[in-house]
């Protein structure tokens, strides 16, 4: 066990190193320099971009550059190229802001998702399953951000709340009661648009897997043995169906920073997507990368813990 | 009436029915799926659609996406066109926009169809690329796995490759190489390629790795059939069909990110009309023009609904193991 754990970190410790390794030379390879972002400005001479290029050690070769970054990473001491602002709390402090409209978001995937899969897969064939296909079919194949104006649209002509950003500028003294309604009508929606593709895939994949599981034999043994129709289901088949599902916890976190850029844009959700997205058009290196291996990092720790899962739930797999 | 007779008569001959070869099981399987069947059918009338719009807006003046008639700025659908300020060599097909006008007056019918070629062939190139991709390397690893290249195998430095690719964020990856790159069509179909091939490749890994030991696989190579002949007539068609489908699931998918990268300002940049820069645009104007907003977003949706059921109609019809459920 201790043997597995520490070969499976050092291994994903190699994959890190040659995935900031690829992102570097990706985007320093790619054309286009912060020094380059305001050419039409008359008053930078080539002196001035030589003197950026030089700040920024862009006039360096590629690997120095990637041992000065990592070095920076590593201390703490990496700086925006936009601002020279410290890298690191400033995405800690975009993270914390993404956190919440995640949580929501996986909150209504996984509630919604888990009912109507399993009952799809119970009544197969029914109109409930066949309504339930069609909606995440549905749900899957409309453009996020076409979806989130109707709904804003829909939501400021209704109720009459604005819902665009975190919350309601000057509504800072206002009682806490009215801050926080305020600031739940501006979670809800954006969460709510940001799961709905998660819904749709989820509740197909537990459908598919319980599907799988009422075909085993124990289920069949568990029928014969005149079991009720509800405990053969909860207790013999979900439980089983639900074992894949364990390893998901683990590639949830990673979800926090690649889908949120397109909701975050809409919603002018000051969250990781957004400065992700700033930091692309700004050509803001050390962001970009810095954002890319905590997401790779994200990933691999995600991959990790979804193996140790599921070998703790699952006994008939061994880790060696 | 008279073929029904002669069809009967000709089964009681035979006494067999013919054995269906598994291509007409499939079909007969995926026609019983109403869904999939009516999906199939949109995309058939799109990819006409698509050629007729390819040969319209490129010789036929009439309908040129790109012809600017401030006057009639912003039609509802059906309006007609306004003789009297607009050169009877601008008037659209009929003297009716059929989809309305846009802010510069251009012809909404015009650059759908455009745009529903430039659409499909982001997404159909994407997928190739990615599935080429994903075949090559997820075969190379199934059959030359155990070849050792100095120290790791084939299939190690492939796998670990796979993996290394899997922890990139892809729509992030996406839009950093997108936006750092000069803006182009063909930098955007490559590039959802070039981050998109990983399952295939583990499929065809993980197929080929099953096929390999398979006593037909096995009984080629005893005959001493070249290896290229076994992989290609012999394995990859028995490989092939998770490929398809995840194939057809990713073009919609490759829709929609063109889509959400011209909502970013980063996907296919003007002249080009695609539906995915239509819909971006047109969200400005909801309010005074909602047909530039829902137009092109219910054909996107319509679209991309439909390569998904198409998809998955085949994962039932080309699956056997889900068929006798």
């Amino acid at each position: 066990m201790w043997v597995f754990l520490l070969r499976a970190i050092l291994q994903r410790l190699v994959l890190l190193v040659v995935i900031s390794m690829i992102a570097f030379s990706i985007v320093h390879l790619a054309p286009g320099e912060p020094s380059e972002v305001d050419p039409a400005n008359p008053r930078m001479k080539p002196e001035d971009i030589a003197r950026i290029r030089a700040a920024f050690h862009l006039d360096e070769p590629l690997s120095v550059q990637y041992v000065y970054w990592l070095r920076d990473l590593a201390t703490g001491e990496l700086k925006s190229f936009k601002d020279s602002q410290p890298v690191l709390p400033k995405i800690w402090r975009r993270f914390l802001n993404s956190l919440p409209l995640f949580i929501c978001a996986t909150l209504i995937v996984w509630s919604l998702s888990f009912p109507t899969g399993i009952q799809a897969a119970i009544q197969r064939g029914s109109p409930f399953d066949r309504t339930t296909t069609f909606v995440a079919y549905a749900f899957i194949s409309i453009p996020g951000f076409f979806l989130s104006y109707l709904a804003i649209q829909w939501v400021v002509d209704l109720f009459n709340v604005p819902i665009i950003g975190m919350r309601t500028f000057g509504m800072e003294n206002a009682q806490p009661a009215f801050r926080w309604m305020d600031r739940l009508w501006h979670l809800v929606v954006p969460s709510v648009m940001s799961a709905i593709a998660g819904i749709a895939i989820l509740s197909r994949y537990v459908r598919s897997q319980m599907l799988e599981v009422v075909r085993q034999d124990y289920v069949r043994t568990a029928r014969a043995k005149g079991l009720p129709e509800e405990s053969v289901i909860y207790r013999h088949a979900l439980r089983n169906a639900l074992l894949p599902f364990v390893t998901m916890f683990g590639f949830l976190l990673p979800g926090l920073i690649g889908g949120s850029v397109i909701f975050e844009q809409i919603f002018a959700w000051p969250g990781l997507g957004r400065l992700g997205y700033e930091a692309i058009l700004a050509r803001d290196f050390p962001v970009i990368l810095t954002i890319n291996f905590i997401a790779a990092a994200l990933t691999l720790a995600g991959t990790l813990v979804s193996d140790i899962l599921y070998a703790v739930v699952d006994p008939r797999i061994r880790l060696q | 009436m008279a073929e029904l007779t002669q069809s009967i008569a000709l089964e009681g001959e035979s006494a067999l029915p013919k054995p269906e070869t598994p291509l007409q099981e499939a079909w007969r399987i995926f026609k019983k799926d109403r869904l999939a069947l009516s999906g199939l059918i949109v995309l058939v009338l799109l990819v006409m659609l698509a050629a007729a719009g390819k040969v319209l807006t490129e010789w036929v003046v009439v309908f040129d996406p790109a012809t600017v008639r401030l006057p009639d700025k912003f039609l509802p659908p059906f309006s007609p066109v306004s003789p009297a300020l607009i050169p009877a060599a601008h008037h659209p097909l009929g003297g009716v926009y059929l989809l309305g006008t846009d802010e510069l007056g251009r012809d909404v019918f015009a650059r759908m169809l455009q745009g529903s070629f430039v659409s499909l062939s982001i997404g159909f190139i994407a997928v190739g690329i990615s599935v080429t991709i994903g075949i090559i390397l997820g075969g190379l690893s199934g059959f030359y796995g155990n070849v050792k290249l100095g120290l790791v195998s084939v299939d190690t430095l492939i796998m670990r490759f796979t993996d290394i690719m899997l922890c990139f964020p892809t729509f992030f990856l996406i839009l950093t190489v997108v936006a750092l790159l000069p803006p182009s069509i063909y930098n955007i179909m490559i590039v959802i390629g070039l981050t998109s091939w990983m399952a295939t490749a583990r499929f065809v890994r993980a197929e080929f790795l099953a096929l390999r030991e398979q006593d037909f696989v096995v009984a080629a190579q005893a005959l001493g059939l070249p290896e290229s002949r076994i992989i290609f007539r012999h394995m990859v068609p028995n490989a092939i069909a998770p490929v398809l489908v995840s194939a057809t699931i990713g073009v919609a998918g490759a829709i929609l990110t063109e889509s959400g990268l011209s909502f970013l300002g980063f996907g296919v940049q003007p002249p080009y009309a695609t539906w995915g820069n239509i819909l971006a645009s047109g969200r400005g104007f909801i309010f005074d023009a909602p047909w530039l907003f829902f137009i092109p977003g219910l054909a996107i949706f319509l679209v991309v609904l439909a390569f998904n059921l198409v998809g998955e109609g085949l994962r039932e019809a080309l699956n056997p193991r889900l068929r006798n459920r």
